[in-house]
């Protein structure tokens, strides 16, 4: 039986992620990570692709990690991973060492960018493996340039809030719909202001693993206030409100049967959500009317084609 | 405190770091302009201060009600946020 | 280890001849991506693993850039590893080159050599194995079929050891190699196989009763540092390499050094090249002799680190040297190997008359008239570089 709990005080206090580290003040990725790390029960080992959490946790000699950790670049966790993941299945086999399981972080830019490759090469191979992309929605590492995943109208240092065009003109990738396209056992959506929903997850995974299923894909939800800018406190405020717009949906994904953990029965305007953030603000100007409304369309749109789809017995 | 060696023929082979969690002893207690104070009798030990802190700053004691590591707290001001009864202050620095 | 182990004589070409030693060598992960002319290599490995010749996991990645990075991950997980690769593959392979060498990963990797695009191109040059010169991998030049398999089973020799802990490339001249038959001997077996080259007892290896955090982030406060032990380290490995050849040499019975040389005692010219051409260089210098001719030759078994006091020790004396390269290097003083020879005899304070001769590209032949033409040259030209073979 996995570990899955009900509250908070359930959650063990040691912490396999120490503090010291130099994640930015209010940083959503330490709130998953630290759970991730307890979670998934039993020895790990932990993969991570180029990025906020690589460079800000292992300043050497400082690193944050009190696991194994392997960086290897950016666009490649996933096959770093496959390649542990493969010799440990090797070596078990062949020389009776004990077994551990694999945990991947990798940013937005590092998987829905230059890593969905190898992602997927991973994800088709089926390596057993967690993958978690902390989707902060830019390059915030390198100074909040757009992403694949940044969402329309978002102002970035490479989609600034311009007079001619204001912010990012496309829509942000569904990542979990590719994911899912490789029919993974497995995937789920992860956000902060849900830990225990989060921890849960993770515990299933874990389990998951244990029965020697995988891959594992999850898609978390990574406030960044100085790429956002706002408040450093609001981190998990507007975590929530994400899901409580719903434009973020906290769902998980099982042998295709979608269930959705958080049913948003009456959405908070989109507005309280936008407001709240420096690289929205723009988009409440009168003049970025039509822009506000494109991303109500499309949150509405991705919202109703989500209860669609788990009403059937699986996508896959 | 690890004493990390100076010389290149003396550091760990591979430039990997051999030794867990030596950033504990990093003092980010510096970055804060606000410093948060608990007021425990409005504590609920619901926990959800303690698993948002992004810097493991809020300490779970024994009981579950909560103290602050001033050493490594950062000042976010995610604890005072989420705190579902306003039992976290946010007090500026600086102020003796 | 005394005695000359049983081994049975056949015929393979240079990609089945690196499949056996991989196979003999027992690895535990084989992490690779099919490209023209490495292919055979992986085809082979993938029927051992298929029919249970072979007790290894086969990753068939999706990308050469992930063929090295599974590799590496394979290595620092504590298995033996091997990749295979060529041309535009090495190419995309780069970034984590240096991260492998630089993470002291033990990984071997055969390289195919084949010309670079553009023009796309299959047949040899060496351009795949110079863009790695730098990289901090020790380098092996396979001249025929056997070293392609001897070298294959001394690199994991050298790249596991202890005190070396650096990732190995042999290098075989594409087609030429790859695709010729030709005789040679092979152990019978990983068991025979093992008495020289035991299970690898990885330093460090990923084990969550020891926490290591690999590949962290370095700035200007430690950078350096960790850049000047690589720098001793592939220095260091060369005492290694030599006690290893002396080993395989009672093993196997054949002897390898870093370099070979013909006929240098008396040589008034010597011609320095890497790569299966000095096999044509060898038979052109034995014509030469007969014809009173003081020419000598030297390739190089070992490109990097570079053997420079062996070369010194051979050239030292010759009046005229002919550096020939199968490849350029675009902008620079001369051909790749041409500036390593260069930088040597200067370092040495040398200065014989010095040719630098551009060949073989994209598997252009090298005939003994072209051979002919470079002795020539190297006295008759005050040109340093010449391209040979070519029209026009």
């Amino acid at each position: 039986m996995a570990n899955f709990i009900r509250r908070l005080n359930e959650i063990p206090r040691e912490e396999l992620f120490a503090s010291g580290h130099g994640l930015c003040a209010g940083c959503g990725i330490p709130p998953m990570v630290k759970i991730a790390l307890k979670a998934v029960d039993g020895p790990k080992t932990v993969v991570n692709a180029t990025g906020c959490l690589e460079v800000a946790t292992t300043l050497y000699p400082n690193t944050a990690w009190r696991v194994p950790w392997v960086h290897n670049a950016f666009e490649n966790a996933a096959a770093t991973a496959s390649g542990i993941e493969a010799a440990l299945r090797a070596l078990k086999r062949k020389r009776g060492w004990k077994d551990y399981k694999i945990i991947v972080f990798g940013g937005d830019g590092g998987t829905f960018d230059i890593g969905l490759q190898s992602l997927s090469g991973a994800l088709e191979r089926g390596h057993k493996f967690i993958y978690v992309c902390y989707d902060n929605e830019a390059y915030m590492n390198t100074g909040i340039q757009r992403s694949g995943a940044t969402p329309i109208g978002a102002a970035t240092t490479t989609s600034p809030a311009g007079r001619v065009i204001p912010g990012k003109p496309e829509n942000k990738k569904n990542l979990l719909d590719i994911v899912l396209a490789h029919r993974v056992p497995y995937a789920a959506t992860l956000n902060s202001a849900y830990p225990i929903d989060m921890w849960n997850k993770f515990a299933k995974a874990s389990e998951y693993l244990d029965k020697g299923i995988g891959p594992i894909f999850f898609h978390y939800y990574s406030p960044c206030p100085v790429g956002w800018r706002m408040d450093s406190a609001l981190s998990i405020e507007v975590a929530r409100l994400a899901v409580q717009t719903r434009i973020w949906p906290l769902y998980e994904v099982e042998e295709g049967k979608i269930k959705i953990n958080v049913m948003v029965r009456r959405p908070k305007p989109i507005e309280e959500y936008l407001k709240l953030q420096g690289r929205f603000r723009h988009l409440l100007k009168p003049e970025n009317r039509h822009i506000l409304e494109k991303i109500k369309e499309y949150v509405e749109l991705n919202w109703n084609r989500l209860i669609r789809l788990s009403q059937l017995d699986s996508i896959y | 405190m690890v004493k990390w060696p100076n010389k290149w023929m003396e550091l760990p082979i591979g430039g990997v770091i051999n030794v867990p969690a030596t950033s504990v002893d990093v003092k980010t207690g510096t970055w804060r302009s606000h410093r948060p104070v608990v007021n425990l009798d409005k504590c609920i030990k619901c926990l959800m201060c303690w698993v948002s802190c992004p810097d493991n700053s809020i300490i779970r004691l024994d009981d579950d009600y909560v103290d602050v590591d001033y050493y490594h707290c950062k000042g976010c001001g995610i604890c005072a946020n989420v705190c579902p009864t306003d039992a976290i202050d946010m007090v500026e620095e600086g102020g003796i | 280890m005394s005695i000359t182990v049983r081994q049975i004589r056949t015929g393979l070409n240079g990609d089945e001849a690196v499949a056996y030693a991989v196979k003999h060598a027992n690895v535990d992960v084989i992490s690779a991506y099919p490209i023209t002319p490495q292919t055979i290599i992986v085809e082979r490995l993938s029927e051992f693993v298929y029919n249970g010749e072979l007790d290894a996991e086969f990753i068939p990645v999706e990308s050469e850039h992930s063929a090295l990075s599974a590799a590496l991950g394979a290595s620092l997980a504590g298995a033996r590893v091997f990749t295979a690769t060529a041309s535009q593959g090495l190419a995309l392979m780069y970034e984590i080159l240096y991260i492998t060498s630089s993470l002291r990963a033990p990984v071997v990797m055969a390289l195919g050599n084949r010309a670079f695009s553009a023009p796309i191109n299959i047949h040899c040059s060496h351009d795949d194995a110079y863009a790695a010169r730098d990289a901090g991998w020790i380098q092996f030049f396979a001249e025929t079929v056997q070293e392609a398999y001897d070298l294959t089973l001394i690199a994991y020799r050298v790249s596991e050891d202890r005190d070396v802990l650096l990732p190995s490339i042999i290098n075989l001249d594409g087609f030429i190699l790859t695709h010729s038959v030709e005789p040679l001997n092979i152990f019978a077996d990983s068991e025979e196989v093992s008495r020289f080259l035991p299970e690898r007892k990885p330093v460090n290896p990923i084990d969550p009763d020891n926490p290591i955090t690999y590949g962290p982030l370095a700035l200007p406060d430690y950078y350096m540092e960790i850049k000047r032990q690589q720098a001793e380290a592939i220095y260091s490995s060369k005492p290694i390499i030599n006690r290893v050849f002396e080993e395989y040499k009672e093993f196997s019975g054949r002897r390898y050094s870093p370099l070979k040389t013909l006929y240098i005692d008396d040589a008034e010219t010597i011609f320095v090249l890497l790569g299966s051409t000095a096999g044509t260089i060898r038979h052109m210098v034995r014509k030469w002799r007969r014809e009173n001719k003081r020419v000598g030759v030297v390739s190089l078994t070992l490109y990097r680190p570079f053997p420079e006091e062996e070369l010194i020790e051979a050239i030292k004396d010759a009046k005229n040297i002919v550096v020939m390269d199968r490849s350029f290097s675009y902008g620079s003083p001369g051909g790749q190997l041409f500036m390593d020879v260069s930088s040597t005899l200067l370092k040495y304070g040398l200065s014989p008359r010095i040719l630098n001769v551009i060949y073989g590209l994209g598997g252009r032949d090298f005939t003994p008239d072209l051979a002919e033409k470079a002795l020539h040259l190297v006295v008759e030209t005050d040109e340093k570089i010449v391209w040979l073979g070519v029209r026009g």
